[in-house]
């Protein structure tokens, strides 16, 4: 079944950067046709990176996002029994024909399309522990059967699936079994300094080692409840380009560190460290501390 | 092929199944690997499936492939690394006299000869090649002629990604922070009906619309929420004094986690006797009677201490360590009856496994199912509190 594209169908796209290992990964699930399974700190593009496979693929993307409440049969389809009900107490509309009232979800319309689609399903981790065994079968078939209308839904091509994960929930084993695996790590300084030129073309050579640094050294204090990451870098970044800050300001006094840091225990954690202006009270307890 | 590295993997702990392995064996089939680089990197991607194991894998990874890196392979980068006279200029004038004195093929044959009597990875030293060492080979060494091999060059290959081990960090059973325990004890939940009646009840609407004769009749029901109880029990002081940045971690998780119906505290010293107390220092007591009064057994109970203590001070009569306690009853018997009273209890100890054989640790173990404070332990823990009774 090789086929002469095979391996190195991703590349990249030009607004994502990607590291080889992870290029790797999509090729691999691609070509092996198995979900591709994403884990990483928040922040490292999980998301944003079936959304460069599809723009790099030229296909559509179907994203499912998953919530507490969400169940493996939405993503399949719905079957309004209420709307019918409600159809067949005013006699609007046709119900003979349950057709109707038969929705397919995103898993549903992914396999449904004439042509190969992208389908993300986000944050698999966010729904009840049993979601992702219920899924199994229809996404190694990739196929479902519609038990009111007596039909089955085969999927036409397999879509590309990217399955991303907070890890906030261990998955179920048999489930992992099927997938193929990546963990995307924190970027190091060089490939940082390719994704936020990805971003910011033409941002100046001082400014951008300088905010690099800062950065790398914020992350390297541990107490932070939520580290900065690339997406608060980039903000602080674009708030820094717009501010027209001077670079040898930056290590020294940190503008808009709002943008960085979103917890307010970690602000004030961090002008307690560096000396800053914090006020009152809290600032003497974390001066205590150290 | 490559089976035994399937074995290897197992044997490292990898959970690898037959299936993932079929799977590596179709990708390989396919012929898109070259290298023994992109064979890591494929290899890893379809059987490693947690960060937790990543420094597992690369441990195995290791070992499996050492000495598949041939000597002229190496010499080959040696030779480039030579041949490029800016890297010489980096040497000082000292370095760059004691690197002539030392003839470049007597250089490499030594590095080849070195490589082929070496078979294990070697650190500090004079002689092998290794890190750290005075040895020419070798990187981070004293050795002013010496040659980096490896170390910080950007192409790097498999077996030194591997080597470098970067995912130690993420094996589960090292390391705790209060955000994976936190996902430890998100597997505290039990979810039960509760609550305003809030989500549609379909099977229920369409029976009374039914029974109304079509005429549309919406039931509600309530909808799942978590309906664990928790209640924590912690030892503090004395010889606990060296696990209290743990023990603390796990509080806040415990007091953060938003998910618990009810969630209640209580420190002890050693042993539980007639009172537990409210605060570190001891001081706002509340009885021990009266917390089972109040406490239904459903309560999941998490108690954590190191249970080691005088013998005397958990068998006898008057045994607390803090002689003003004058228990009427010795501490086993309190045990016993907390043990007994809730229907889910589970000790967590933080100290090691290994110093676990003694005498009122194992005593305690007979009265609490008794697990270390580590994150698996912590998993085992969580899942013994949730089975059905």
């Amino acid at each position: 079944m090789a086929s002469s594209n095979g391996f190195d169908q991703f590349k990249g796209s030009s607004d994502y950067v990607t590291s080889e290992p992870l290029r790797n990964a999509v090729n691999v699930a691609i070509a092996l046709e198995r979900p591709l399974l994403i884990r990483g700190e928040p922040g490292t593009g999980k998301t944003l990176l079936s959304h460069s496979i599809a723009r790099g693929l030229v296909k559509k993307l179907i994203t499912w996002n998953i919530k507490s409440t969400t169940k493996a049969q939405e993503g399949l389809y719905v079957y309004d029994t209420v709307q019918r009900l409600n159809d067949s107490r005013f006699g609007d509309r046709d119900v003979s024909d349950i057709k109707h009232y038969i929705k397919l979800g995103k898993l549903g319309q992914a396999f449904a399309s004439p042509e190969q689609v992208v389908l993300l399903i986000d944050e698999v981790d966010k729904a009840d522990i049993e979601f992702p065994n219920d899924l199994l079968n229809e996404l190694d078939e990739m196929s479902f059967y519609i038990t009111e209308t007596d039909e089955s839904i085969r999927a036409v091509h397999r879509p590309v699936t990217v399955i991303t994960s907070n890890a906030e929930k261990e998955l179920p084993d048999a489930f992992l079994r099927r997938c193929i695996f990546h963990y995307i790590e924190f970027p190091d300084t060089e490939l940082m300094e390719e994704i936020i030129r990805v971003h910011f073309p033409d941002i100046k050579n001082n400014l951008l080692h300088e905010a690099l640094k800062t950065f790398y050294k914020l992350r390297e204090m541990d107490d932070f409840r939520k580290k900065p990451s690339t997406s608060e870098l980039i903000d602080w970044i674009r708030a820094l380009v717009a501010g027209g800050i001077p670079h040898e300001n930056i290590s020294k006094e940190i503008p808009f560190i709002g943008t960085l840091l979103k917890k307010e225990t970690d602000y004030d954690y961090f002008m307690a460290r560096t000396g800053g202006k914090s006020q009152g009270r809290r600032r003497d307890l974390y001066g205590m501390l150290y | 092929m490559f089976t035994d590295f399937f074995y290897t993997l197992k044997k490292r702990k990898v959970p690898v199944s037959i299936t993932e392995w079929m799977t590596l064996m179709e990708a390989l089939s396919q012929g898109y690997i070259t290298n023994l680089d992109e064979f890591y990197f494929l290899a890893r991607a379809i059987l490693v499936k947690s960060e937790a194991y990543y420094d597992h894998y690369d441990v195995a990874f290791q070992k499996y492939f050492k000495g598949i890196e041939t000597p002229s392979e190496i010499s080959e980068q040696i030779l480039d690394w030579l041949k490029d006279p800016l890297n010489r200029m980096t040497l000082t004038e000292e370095e760059q006299a004691l690197f002539d004195s030392m003839d470049f093929d007597e250089l490499l044959k030594e590095l080849e000869k070195r490589l082929k009597e070496q078979t294990e990875q070697h650190d500090g030293g004079g002689h092998w090649i290794g890190r750290g060492g005075t040895s020419p080979f070798g990187h981070s060494g004293y050795h002013p002629a010496g040659i980096r091999i490896g170390g910080e060059s950007r192409g790097r290959h498999a077996i030194q990604i591997a080597q470098e081990r970067r995912f130690r960090n993420y094996r589960n059973d090292l390391t705790l922070d209060i955000r994976q325990i936190k996902i430890a004890l998100k597997g505290l939940r039990q979810l039960s009906r509760i609550g305003i009646e809030d989500e549609l009840d379909l099977e229920e609407t369409i029976e009374a619309t039914a029974k109304n004769a079509g005429e549309i009749e919406l039931m509600w029901q309530r909808s799942r929420k978590n309906a664990v109880k928790v209640l924590l029990l912690m030892d503090v002081g004395g010889s606990m004094e060296s696990f209290a940045l743990l023990c603390s971690q796990l509080f806040s998780a415990a007091h953060s986690s938003t998910h618990f119906k009810d969630f209640h505290y209580y420190y002890f010293h050693n042993c539980i006797y007639d009172s537990v107390y409210q605060d570190i220092e001891r001081q706002e007591a509340i009885s021990t009677e009266h917390l089972l009064c109040i406490m239904e057994p459903d309560y999941k109970l998490l108690l954590v201490g190191d249970a080691r203590m005088a013998p005397s001070e958990l068998m006898e009569r008057y045994g607390a360590i803090n002689y003003y306690e004058h228990n009427e009853a010795p501490g086993i018997v309190w045990l016993k009856r907390i043990a007994e009273h809730f229907t889910h209890c589970v000790w967590l100890n933080p100290d090691d496994p290994r110093f676990w054989n003694h005498t009122t640790v194992q005593m305690t173990e007979k009265m609490f199912p008794m697990f270390p404070l580590t994150l698996d332990g912590l998993g085992q823990a969580v899942r013994r509190l949730v089975v059905k009774k």
